[in-house]
């Protein structure tokens, strides 16, 4: 099914999420100004469409793995909003009891195996998840997502090799945002990032990552091949990074104008509204309500989190293994 | 003497030493930073502003960002040691080494011993340590245990300003590979450092305090949080000496053992994990060659058999502090008065 296909009800629930990332992101980016919130963030604003495209064509026992930029993964993988705030918050009713932080949420009974704070740590484990499927019959499948930055790492391209040979299940989402860090991906990564696909006889696809609906196609393509067991894809997903690299990055390596001109025109929020609206699928006022809803519960989930305590003392110890000695 | 910070002093041993000798190169991730963008150029000048000014000055052959491939570039780094340049690779935390151990352990470190000494490895690889920045798990590590087991590697963990400039410019000389630490919240402390090149020595401890009652060794981040203890102590009339090795390998035994003979008392403070670390290291030295002169059984105070948490109470319980220092240092005093 495509994305114009959808029901009225997955369209709405698409755009929800969308909006759920980004209004979580705001509102993570001004609590960490007002110095609420301890250490960093990467945040997803301006990628929602990557996360949510994808995520709509995989169900629960499917599983994704993330990065350090994985607040929108966790959200699109159906991760508690409020368990995600609470952890970022450093709290104890945090989805992983304020032990990880940012950089750590996972939620397993979702098929989140969890954000990650190595850069190229996810292709490895996607192919383990999508092994996992393999070996026990199920016909589950493993997103990683990834930035342009990981295409560059050993293992990524060690794992997109495995995926091929062993005809795993696995989608390789890079999500190129045009940066890692604060240098350019045009600097750092040679040739074409799906012709890397393309020489090891993967399928790929290069979609524009402002239109749910291209992210939508494409993934739906994907996780079919491989639910088929027609092995991986690799998807060159092209977005926006509305924020900096991290939450105390000047940004001054994009001029003003550029920034200005990526969030006028590099909008998947707008995006989708405009093309619902031209293809008379939802109205105006359905989505505004939406708003309204997303806005209340991120407002609910800050302050929850800000009121909820901090870990007991005692898990500083706990849960480093499962049984020791 | 001029004041600088920590940040700068390491600034300037990058500069001396590439301006002195046109083998020196440095390479890393966003060591300059905007290259390729529409905005200002060198515009992190490394995640924390270490290598910021090198690209003006060097030029992009000799300032090199690299792309997120550590296998690649710190092994070209070692490849290129071993070949005639005296490459620094800057790694923004030490936990990331994990993506390329193999460049180091089994590649830089090894070269001289495999090829019958017939090779020179002058490698340096900064990259920053430690937790207290609520940075988590995969970000907030303190490795150096596990590159002072390495034979082959030295290893640095400077404490002040002064000695990051002393010994980076001896690490940028030196011929073996040495992993140089740093840690991130020593980055904005001021000291005085001198505004020409000096040299420091590796394996020669500092002795920041002399006292006669217990000698307090740490490391890094550690001997502030000593010397803080130091203060707590003498005003309960404890006298101590503060001893920081200042490289992990090579080791300063000599000095350790003489304190450890004076004082009797000895408490090691170490941020990385417990087993198998410095302070378990360090201790089983002074119990092999100094076991006489001991009054107290040696005290360790290290962060807990854990990964470090993420919520600020719990790391902030994860490390050790002047506090749990002055605890372990009374426990010394008070044992077999
Ligand atoms: C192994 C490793 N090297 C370096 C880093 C530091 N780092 C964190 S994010 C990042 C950039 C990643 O770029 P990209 O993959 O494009 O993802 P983006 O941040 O653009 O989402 C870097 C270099 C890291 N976390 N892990
Ligand atoms: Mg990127």
């Amino acid at each position: 099914m495509t994305g114009m296909q959808l029901s009225r009800e997955k369209l709405l629930e698409a755009y929800r999420m969308m909006r759920t990332i980004r209004v979580f992101e705001d509102r993570v980016s001004a609590e960490m100004a007002s110095g609420d919130i301890p250490g960093n963030t990467h945040l997803y604003a301006g990628q929602e469409a990557s996360a949510v495209g994808v995520c709509m064509n995989l169900v629960q026992s499917d599983n994704i793995a993330s990065t350090h930029r994985g607040h929108g993964h966790c959200i699109a993988k159906g991760c508690d909003v409020h368990g995600m705030m609470a952890e970022i918050f450093g709290k104890d009713t945090g989805i992983c009891r304020g032990k990880g932080g940012s950089m750590h949420i996972a939620d397993l009974s979702k098929g989140m195996l969890g954000a990650n704070g190595i850069v190229g740590g996810g292709p490895p484990l996607a192919c383990g998840a999508a092994m996992t499927a393999q070996v026990l019959g199920r016909d589950d499948v493993a997103v990683v997502f990834s930035g342009d930055g990981a295409i560059n790492q050993g293992t990524t391209a060690e794992s997109m090799n495995l995926a091929q040979v062993w005809k795993l299940p696995v989608i390789f989402a890079v999500e190129d945002n045009g940066f890692g860090e604060a240098t350019a991906s045009s600097f750092v990564v040679a040739g074409e990032i799906v012709k890397r696909a393309d020489a090891l006889g993967m399928a790929f696809a290069k979609v524009d990552g402002v239109d749910f609906f291209a992210v939508h196609d494409a993934a739906a393509e994907a996780v079919a091949r491989a639910r088929r067991g027609e092995g991986p894809t690799l998807l060159h997903i092209e977005t926006p990074r509305y924020y900096g690299h991290f939450s105390g990055d000047p940004d001054n390596y994009r001029t003003a104008e550029e920034k200005a001109a990526m969030r006028r025109d590099r909008d998947c929020l707008t995006t989708f509204r405009r093309r619902v609206g031209e293809a008379k699928l939802l109205a105006e006022s359905d989505l505004d309500a939406v708003d309204a809803e997303v806005q209340a519960v991120i407002d609910s989930a800050v302050k929850a989190a800000r009121a909820a305590p901090q870990p007991p003392l005692d898990s500083l110890t706990t849960d480093v293994y499962v049984r020791y000695p | 003497m001029p004041q600088k910070s920590f940040r700068q002093a390491l600034n300037e041993a990058l500069h001396h030493e590439m301006g002195r000798d046109p083998t020196v190169i440095v390479l890393g991730e966003d060591i300059a930073g905007g290259a390729g963008a529409s905005g200002q150029q060198d515009a992190w000048g490394g995640a924390f502003g270490v290598t910021k000014g090198l690209l003006g000055a060097f030029g992009p052959l000799r300032v090199r960002d690299t792309p997120i491939s550590e296998s690649a570039f710190v092994g070209a780094a070692a490849g290129a040691a071993v070949t005639g340049l005296r490459p620094v690779a800057e790694i923004m935390f030490v936990d990331f080494l994990g993506v390329c151990f193999d460049q180091i352990f089994n590649q830089a470190a090894k070269f001289r011993y495999m090829f019958g000494g017939k090779a020179v490895t002058p490698f340096v690889l900064r990259a920053t340590y430690g937790a207290g920045t609520r940075s988590a798990s995969q970000h907030s590590q303190a490795l150096y245990p596990i590159f002072t087991h390495v034979p082959g590697l030295k290893v640095v963990i400077p404490s002040s300003p002064y000695d990051a400039k002393g010994l980076l410019i001896q690490a940028i000389r030196d011929n073996d590979p040495v992993i140089f630490l740093e840690n991130k919240l020593l980055y904005d402390t001021v000291g005085e450092v001198p505004d020409g090149a000096y040299a420091i020595p590796f394996g020669e401890a500092n002795v920041l305090r002399e006292g006669g009652d217990a000698t307090i060794i740490a490391f890094g981040r550690m001997v502030h949080f000593a010397q803080e203890a130091t203060a707590i102590l003498a005003a309960e009339g404890i006298d101590c000496t503060v001893v920081d090795p200042r490289t992990t390998s090579p080791l300063d035994e000599d000095t350790i053992l003489e304190t450890a003979e004076e004082t009797g008392r000895v408490v090691i403070v170490d941020e990385a994990n417990p087993r198998c670390g410095m302070a378990a290291d360090i201790s089983s030295i002074i119990a092999e060659n100094a076991f006489g002169a001991l009054k107290a059984p040696i005290m360790k105070v290290t962060a807990p058999h854990t990964p470090v948490p993420y919520a600020p109470n719990l790391e902030a319980a994860y490390l050790p502090d002047a506090k749990r220092i002055a605890e372990a240092v009374r426990k010394t005093m008070a044992y077999r008065k």
